[in-house]
């Protein structure tokens, strides 16, 4: 059978998705797919478009790969826009030619939306929604101070945002009496518009703008309908969206009255070989303008050509859940009360600005919407009362009180059918994950993998979690947080019992509070607690069977047994001199060298016995150890800053060296990295780190639990221009409480992803000193800083110490017979397994 | 024929870290020898030589206890090596040679085979 043709216009985030799901079925086979896209880029995540100013690239937010698409079979054609549709004939049109199909599916999305306000053709009015639109408002922000956002929509928040973080002076203009219309009521969106306000966005509501003009003092001036104007350099409109149906239209397939293309449960149009999924599609009158229900009609069709007559498309949930400029704002389902008979229970605490909305049906006994601002603790429970019908507690108004007025607790993920859908992006309900549990799955990493659930917007993270784990016990699978077999405790217990009884030996501990001998995993873990609390030389003799070898010998053991020696170079500035003698000692001893990820030299090859002799010369150089082998600070990366940069606004390689030279060798549960950027162009990936400092014009912007590595994660915002002082405290209580409360080899980002009450619980902490230990936190802080040796020095001093550096013991001149080394690019390395020598 | 073996001093308590191990070469090439204080015996010679990487490391190994068992942890991939027996807990069928060992006044010796140094000499 000669094989049918079909043809996706449109590689967005939905014609994506439809493939994927599509060549997971024997449909795939039957088909010569072919994919035209107007855009140059491969489908890319629009929902994370932000973050493309935050640093991610086109890569980072790809859907998939060009080779994804080659091993389908997928002839995919970018930057080739689809032009006209002839149905009688069955082909299309592109400026490169025809093309014949038998099915067509149009995934063609939706437009921006620009009012016909007079002038908006200017060169710097532009609009948000394509990476191109970004590069234009990036390439428009050159030179400006300020910049407007019309429309306070979701969208348009985001956009301000947006122009926020490029460093502009921001402002939103609503036609609306309040802020995001659609899912906000008249006191939300006033909490909503005083919040945004506070963080430097400036709101304008009720504005109607009749004509923009050339400026006086900005490129740009808008006149308003109330005689009132403003000035901006760059305006970027962001006033709803249109579907994308041109395409439609001239082919005469059924339209919607104010636009879209028909579609029936199936996905299909008024032509029985034409279908339309994503936003440019229109169900029963109504368009979808989020990326769930699109994905859905992307399943939905795949399934309809894998010849499954059941697959049908029933409507979706429009609740969302989001983090506007840092406010939380939550929206579910009938959030205006339309349904007759509806009632509200408002909570509204001006003080502490939160804003919480029920509507519950006329018995009172189901929950049919919520409107939720400045804090969504509350909105994965309400969801699920409203999403599976749930009945009600007898006072529902509990569910929105703060638990202080005998709020209730959170629903817990017993009481949820079956049928729960826990993740809206990936479809997957409660029954879904039960599912994989017994098929085996038997933590949460692997009932991701196995399901995709929280892999989408991620919004369903915690709630996915708290089904897992409780499914988990359910079945008996301990969700045990003791360290190991010798301490029933976790790290943070074992941290405040060698605090509170003040215990400085790993033997009185385990003596005292555990069983055995201990172990790899505990041993370690109890030297970095100690190293904390006493900070005492590691290689006291106490302390040094506990360490891991690369602590024990103060360098990292590299594949053959040997080391590499990592100097520390604050801030990666390092003198010509001093560079020569890395150089010399390099070459002195045979060492391969290399530049490290953290702007530093690293130097491998050395023998155990040679270590002591190189960290003489290097000290003598005026090196310090870089505590590379360590769990402790590794580097603070810095880009050049204001001294060099023509955009720095601030010294970042001064301040980095300052932070390293601060929490140098201070021993934490994992290794800690940072980074200091001159300005918001972010060159030393800032975001990226543990800590991440961003300069400002007044200040320096500080993120927190940032990763790179295996499982990259951004940093988040924890607090904006804060001065020298500010930024070094802050940090100092941020650090000091991670020491003090994470588990054993628990990156900052983890860290945080577990800790309860997330990002705000640590502001409240840290910022506002809700636990009363901010002192506590500093002075422990400044008794390490106090207390710094560099290790390396005091270790080649103490002839004692020495001693731990002979290879063997009994013959100092024998060398390690198992070393076998090549030569390649000029430099020595050790031989692989199985190479000729 | 029993194999002839010497019992060769290696080095001396002195040499010894307690609850750790060092490094010495034997006539049966690199043997590590571990001081466990706190139990009886407290001393443990195994071949210092990582059967999984073939690289002579083991000495510098964190020791301890798991179920019971002294062990040592390879400082490269971590596998646990039961001291008594040589026996790898990850894996049944890898094991390391182990040496009997003991204390003679301040001499630390460890009993290895002659036949080495005979059939080099041969
Ligand atoms: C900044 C931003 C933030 C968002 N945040 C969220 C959020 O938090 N949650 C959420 O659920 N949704 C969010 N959305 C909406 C979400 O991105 C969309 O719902 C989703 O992208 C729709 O997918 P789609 O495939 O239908 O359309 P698109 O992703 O727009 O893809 C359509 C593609 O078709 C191409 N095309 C159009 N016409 C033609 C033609 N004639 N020939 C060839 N190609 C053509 C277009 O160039 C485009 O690449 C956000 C959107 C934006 C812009
Ligand atoms: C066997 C364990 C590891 C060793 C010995 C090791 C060693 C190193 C060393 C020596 C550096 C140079 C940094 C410096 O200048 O100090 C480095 C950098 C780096 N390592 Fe590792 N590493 C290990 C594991 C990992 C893992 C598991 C990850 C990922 C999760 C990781 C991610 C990184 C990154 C991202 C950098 C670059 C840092 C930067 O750009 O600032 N490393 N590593
Ligand atoms: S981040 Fe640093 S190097 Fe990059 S542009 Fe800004 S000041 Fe210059
Ligand atoms: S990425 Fe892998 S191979 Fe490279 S240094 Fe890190 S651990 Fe080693
Ligand atoms: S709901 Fe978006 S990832 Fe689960």
């Amino acid at each position: 059978m000669s094989k049918k043709t079909l043809i996706v216009i449109g590689n967005g985030m939905v014609g994506h998705h439809f493939l994927e799901q599509l060549v997971a079925t024997p449909a795939a086979a039957d088909f010569d797919i072919k994919v035209f896209g107007e855009e140059k880029l491969l489908a890319y995540d629009r929902v994370h478009l932000s973050e493309y100013f935050g640093g991610s690239t086109h890569a980072d937010l790809a859907m998939g790969t060009a080779d994804w698409y080659g091993e389908n079979n997928i002839d995919l054609r970018l930057g080739e826009q689809v032009t006209a549709i002839d149905r009688a004939k069955q082909t299309i049109t592109t400026p490169m030619g025809d093309y014949a199909y038998d099915e067509l599916v149009l995934a063609t999305g939706s437009y921006p939306f620009v009012p016909p306000i007079k002038g908006n053709e200017h060169p710097h009015c532009l609009v948000y929604r394509t990476l191109e639109d970004l590069d234009s408002i990036r390439a428009s922000s050159e030179g400006a101070k300020t910049g407007v956002v019309v429309g306070g929509g979701l969208l348009g928040l985001e956009a301000a945002n947006a122009l926020k973080s490029l460093g502009l002076e921001a402002h939103v203009v609503e036609f609306a009496p309040r802020l995001m219309p659609v899912q906000l009521d008249a006191d939300g969106g006033a909490l909503l518009k005083r919040k945004i306000e506070e963080l430097g966005v400036q709101v304008h509501t009720e504005k109607a703008t009749t004509e923009i003009v050339e400026g006086e003092d900005a490129r740009l001036r808008m006149n308003f309908s109330d005689d009132t104007h403003l000035e901006t350099d760059l305006i970027v409109f962001s006033a709803g969206i249109r579907p994308q149906d041109a395409l439609a239209r001239s082919s005469e397939l059924a339209m919607g009255e104010r636009g879209g293309i028909v579609i029936n449960d199936q996905c299909t149009t008024s032509d029985p070989h034409i279908h339309a999924i994503g936003e440019c599609a229109l169900w029963s009158e109504k368009i979808f303008g989020l990326v769930a229900p699109g994905y859905t009609m992307a399943r939905t069709l795949a399934s309809v050509l894998n010849g499954d007559r059941e697959a049908a498309f029933s409507g979706a949930d429009m609740s969302t859940k989001l983090k506007l400029l840092g406010v939380d704002v939550g929206s579910i389902g009938d959030a205006h009360a339309t349904t007759p008979g509806a009632r509200n229970i408002r909570f509204n605490d001006e003080q502490a600005g939160h804003y919480r909305r029920m509507v519950i049906s006329e018995d009172g006994k189901k929950l049919l919407g919520a409107i939720l601002v400045g804090d969504n603790s509350h909105y994965d429970t309400l969801l699920q009362y409203a999403l599976n019908g749930i009945e009600l507690p007898q006072q529902p108004e509990t569910l929105i009180l703060p638990e202080s007025q005998g709020g209730a607790p959170t629903l817990g993920p017993d009481a949820l059918p079956e049928t729960a859908s826990i993740c809206s992006c990936h479809n997957v309900s409660k029954g879904d994950i039960c599912g994989v549990i017994d098929a085996g799955c038997s933590d949460l990493g692997s009932v991701k993998a196995e399901t995709k659930a929280s892999t989408g917007c991620g919004g369903c993270a915690a709630l996915l979690k708290n089904v897992v784990d409780s499914e988990l016990e359910k079945r008996g699978v301990e969700v045990s947080k003791d360290i190991c077999e010798h301490f029933p405790y976790s790290r943070q217990d074992l941290f405040n019992i060698v605090k509170v009884n003040g215990i400085r030996t790993f033997r009185t501990l385990i003596r005292d509070h555990g069983k055995g001998h201990g172990c790899d995993i505990c041993k370690p873990a109890v030297a970095s607690i100690l190293a904390t609390c006493w900070n005492e030389h590691i290689l006291a003799t106490d302390h040094v069977p506990l360490q891991d070898t690369n602590d024990t010998f103060m360098a990292n053991m590299q594949k053959n047994g040997t080391y590499s020696i990592v100097p520390r170079i604050p801030g990666g500035e390092i003198t010509p001199d001093k560079l020569i003698v890395l150089g010399e000692v390099a070459k002195e001893y045979d060492l391969y060298t290399k530049i490290t990820g953290g702007q530093r030299v690293d130097l491998f090859g050395a023998t155990l016995s040679q270590l002591p002799e190189i960290w003489e010369k290097l000290i003598a150089a005026g090196f310090e150890t870089g505590h590379a082998y360590g769990k402790s600070l590794r580097t603070v990366k810095s880009c050049v800053g204001n001294t060099w940069c023509r955009y720095g606004v601030q010294d970042s390689v001064g301040m980095a060296i300052t932070l390293e030279n601060r929490y140098k060798g201070l021993r934490a549960p994992h290794k800690v990295k940072m980074a200091v950027s001159g300005c918001t162009r972010e060159c030393a990936e800032a975001q990226s780190k543990d800590f991440g400092v961003i300069a400002t014009e007044n200040g320096w912007n500080l993120y927190v639990c940032g990763n790179g590595g295996m499982r990259p994660r951004h940093g988040d915002l924890f607090a904006t221009d804060l001065s020298d002082e500010e930024l070094i405290r802050t940090i100092d209580r941020v650090v000091m409480f991670y020491v003090r409360t994470a588990d054993r080899l628990q990156r900052t980002s983890v860290w945080m992803e577990n800790l309860e009450g997330g990002l705000d619980y640590l502001k409240q902490v840290v910022l506002e000193d809700s636990l009363g230990i901010c002192e506590e936190l500093e002075q422990h802080m400044a008794d390490l800083v106090g207390t710094y040796q560099c290790e390396w020095k005091t270790a080649v001093e103490d002839p004692e110490k020495r001693k731990r550096f002979r290879e063997f013991v009994n013959a100092p001149e024998k060398k390690d017979p198992v070393q076998e080394w090549t030569t390649e690019r000029d430099q020595r390395r050790p031989l692989l397994e199985g190479e000729p020598a | 024929m029993k194999a002839r073996t010497s019992w060769d001093v290696v080095c001396t308590v002195d040499d010894l870290v307690p609850e750790s191990g060092v490094a010495v070469w034997t006539e049966d090439g690199p043997v590590a020898v571990f001081y466990l204080p706190h139990r009886l015996p407290a001393l443990f010679a195994i071949s210092h030589t990582d059967p999984f990487t073939g690289k002579n490391v083991l000495a510098r190994g964190i020791t301890g206890d798991l179920k019971g068992q002294p062990v040592v942890a390879s400082p490269l991939y971590k596998q646990h090596f039961n001291l008594q027996s040589g026996q790898c807990l990850e894996d049944e069928e890898v094991a390391v040679k182990t040496y009997p060992v003991l204390l003679d006044g301040n001499n630390v010796r460890v009993e290895v085979p002659a036949a080495n140094k005979e059939s080099a000499a041969a």
